[in-house]
């Protein structure tokens, strides 16, 4: 039973008790960023980032997932009471969980949420545990060739599940790669895209990038309509739920999981996909006795599991093949490498309690959250209210401190409010910066992986379709290309993510 | 041609531009072959797709309808940016106390609901906290008070 050991060492390890404190000041802390407007997780983990700085690398990324799905968890609380999802995966959550709300159920939606997570945080938790090992030791066998291929495909498969236009994706892709080049290429020493300027030569810091993007111009955007936010209740009662509400639950509680969990691991946006998809699959198969979008609790508790459920399986790619399946996995990648630890297959065996330490305190950490938010919803309820004027100097204070600790470096700040202007320029032209940030950390490793390849075969191109396992995984990268090109499943593509409007 | 879906057509604009000045700005790195990569060969080839996607984009902008691009918020965004500047600019000549609230403030002011009354206390209040959280608690290596204050 080598399932039991490994988690055995990994509770171990999470269990200490510096680790169950950093756990809890993940969450707490996550959960209540994430009910603040205007911040979703990747502007909460980055600017929160500079704080594990000190903090061994296991607890350090202990306390970074607890802030994940800590902030997750808020951004479901303020679409459940303000009809404001905190980030695009509780968009579908706001739909029933509101509408429960403004008939008095409020503490039965948010109840619903928090077990719904709960349950799919566990079950997630042993997906991983079950499917990292085999899947880690495939990729161990990995050549450049595959890597190369392996993330051709995850960028493919980004550009699929990436909600808007596919071209935008592709070139927002591309984008993200070729700001990922810019400094010293490590091969020839040569400075790419630099201008001669030294505070470039290390290439852009993916901090500055996220903040500038998420943070800074995020607030712009947010400013333009300044909506003052009245919740409708200041007292959230019956957070009890009853053996009915339960069994009502655990059918779409587990339809979400299963669904969530499959989604997570594809790249690109899994949790929100997972969401919005399993609201769909609730629609058609739940015997609901509310109709769906007048407070069906099947439509809060389905997309809740699903997308918790996607937040933790989208750890598999990152821990087992060092590759990122959204921008928060990419800041996890950043931080690992910050902390001296290459993301890859050989983490888990070189560094095992690590690998097992971050898994077992998922559970640890999801478990803290319905512990301790229910309880709280209070406090978070008027955390909700703060106004948004005093809100986003803080935000810049803390965007400006923290990017320039990164580094200690003051051109890190200009470039974050170039990143800012960018990322409203983005928000202008509903260009979604998610593949963006994916592409800016797969292109140096795309192009190692790429000349390394051409390096062993001799400047054959022909290796990455010759290698069974490489030439398997671009094939699927067409399929997957041409499936989405086809007329049917545009449509049903377009019917995935049509719950937005 | 008119323009008939401005997000495409001047997003197209920006992929093109920024894929144009990718494949232009390095010709003296070495292109090299596919053996042997010159530095400026996967940034050619991205870049090289980048103007592909952004041509592309650009005619779709001119065939399919789309809605207008709504007007920049300059006041809001000059100040935001501008506070975010001011700071880098601060932080060593005055210190960390003062490019805080010099920050704050001249965000403050892309607010409709500016008022010192409420901008002056937050200012200083996060000013405080800054200082006591990042400088004392983290050790970040920033001073409290600058040059302009003789140290």
């Amino acid at each position: 039973m080598e399932l039991l050991a490994n988690l055995g060492l990994g509770l171990s390890v999470a269990l200490s008790l510096d680790n169950l404190l950093y756990a809890l000041a993940g969450a707490m802390l996550g959960t209540a960023i994430g009910v603040l407007p205007g911040l979703g997780p990747v502007a909460t983990i980055s600017i929160l980032l500079p704080v594990t700085f000190g903090l061994p690398p296991v607890s350090a990324l202990i306390m970074l997932s607890g802030i994940y799905y800590g902030a997750q968890y808020g951004g479901s609380t303020t679409a459940i009471l303000v009809n404001l999802p905190g980030e695009s995966s509780s968009v579908v959550t706001a739909l029933d969980g509101y509408a429960m709300a403004r008939q008095g159920q409020a503490g039965k939606a948010l109840a619903a949420a928090a077990i719904a997570s709960f349950m799919a945080g566990t079950i997630a938790t042993l997906v991983i545990a079950m499917f990292g090992p085999p899947l880690a030791a495939v990729a161990l066998k990995f050549g450049p060739a595959e890597y190369f291929s392996l993330m051709v495909l995850g960028l493919v498969a980004s550009i699929v599940l990436a909600h808007g236009s596919l071209l935008h994706a592709f070139g927002m892709i591309l984008f993200g790669l070729l700001l990922g080049i810019v400094g010293t290429d490590v091969n020839s020493g040569a400075e790419r895209y630099t201008f001669g300027q030294p505070w470039l030569a290390d290439g852009v810091g993916f901090v500055t990038l996220a903040m500038g993007l998420y943070g800074v111009g995020e607030i712009v955007r947010n400013m333009e309509h300044d909506d003052r936010r009245e919740p409708m209740l200041k007292k959230v009662t019956g957070l009890m739920p009853t053996w009915a509400d339960i069994k009502r639950i655990l059918a779409p509680t587990l339809r979400g999981t299963a669904l969530g969990s499959l989604l997570g691991i594809l790249p690109g946006g899994g949790a929100t996909l997972a969401s919005f998809s399993a609201y769909a699959l609730e629609k058609k198969v739940a015997n609901s006795q509310v109709p769906f979008g007048q407070g069906a609790i099947e439509g809060v508790a389905g997309p809740e599991a699903a997308n918790n459920a996607g937040a933790q399986t989208s750890f598999i790619p990152m821990l087992t093949l060092g590759i990122p399946s959204n921008p928060v996995m990419a800041l996890m990648i950043g931080a690992l490498i910050i902390h001296g630890i290459q993301p890859g297959p050989s983490v888990m065996t070189e560094q095992p309690a690590l690998f097992w330490g971050i898994i077992a305190s998922m559970w640890v950490g999801n478990l803290f959250l319905v512990v301790l938010n229910l309880p709280l919803v209070g406090l978070w309820v008027r955390m909700v209210t703060v106004p948004y004027h005093l809100l986003y100097p803080a935000i810049l204070v803390f965007c400006a401190i923290g990017v320039y600790s990164v580094n200690n470096s003051v051109w890190d700040i200009y470039l974050m409010a170039g990143f800012g202007l960018l990322g409203y320029v983005f928000a202008k032209l509903d260009c979604e910066p998610a593949p963006m940030l994916l592409g800016f950390i797969l292109g140096p490793m795309m192009e190692e992986f790429l000349r390394r390849a051409l390096l062993l075969s001799k400047g054959d191109p022909g290796v990455f379709v010759t290698r069974p396992i490489s030439a398997a995984l671009l094939t699927l990268a067409v399929v997957l290309l041409l499936l989405v090109l086809s007329p049917a499943l545009a449509r049903r593509r377009a019917e995935a993510f049509q719950e937005e409007q | 041609m008119a323009i008939r879906h401005p997000k495409d057509f001047f997003t197209g604009v920006m992929y093109a531009g920024v894929g144009a000045a990718a494949l232009l700005l390095p010709r003296d790195y070495g292109f090299g072959t596919a053996l042997r990569m010159g530095p400026a060969y996967f940034p050619g080839v991205v870049g090289g797709l980048l103007v592909l996607v952004g041509m592309i984009a650009m005619l779709r902008g001119c065939s399919a309808r789309g809605d207008e691009i709504t007007p920049f918020a300059w006041r809001e965004l000059l100040r935001v940016l501008g506070g975010v500047v001011l700071f880098g600019l601060l932080l060593f000549a005055a210190g960390l106390i003062a490019a805080i609230v010099a920050l704050v403030i001249v965000a403050a002011l892309a607010s409709r609901r500016f008022d010192w009354r409420w901008a002056l206390p937050l200012a200083l209040g996060l000013a405080l906290f800054g200082a006591l959280l990042f400088v004392q608690g983290l050790g970040v290596q920033m001073p409290l008070a600058g040059s302009w204050f003789g140290r």
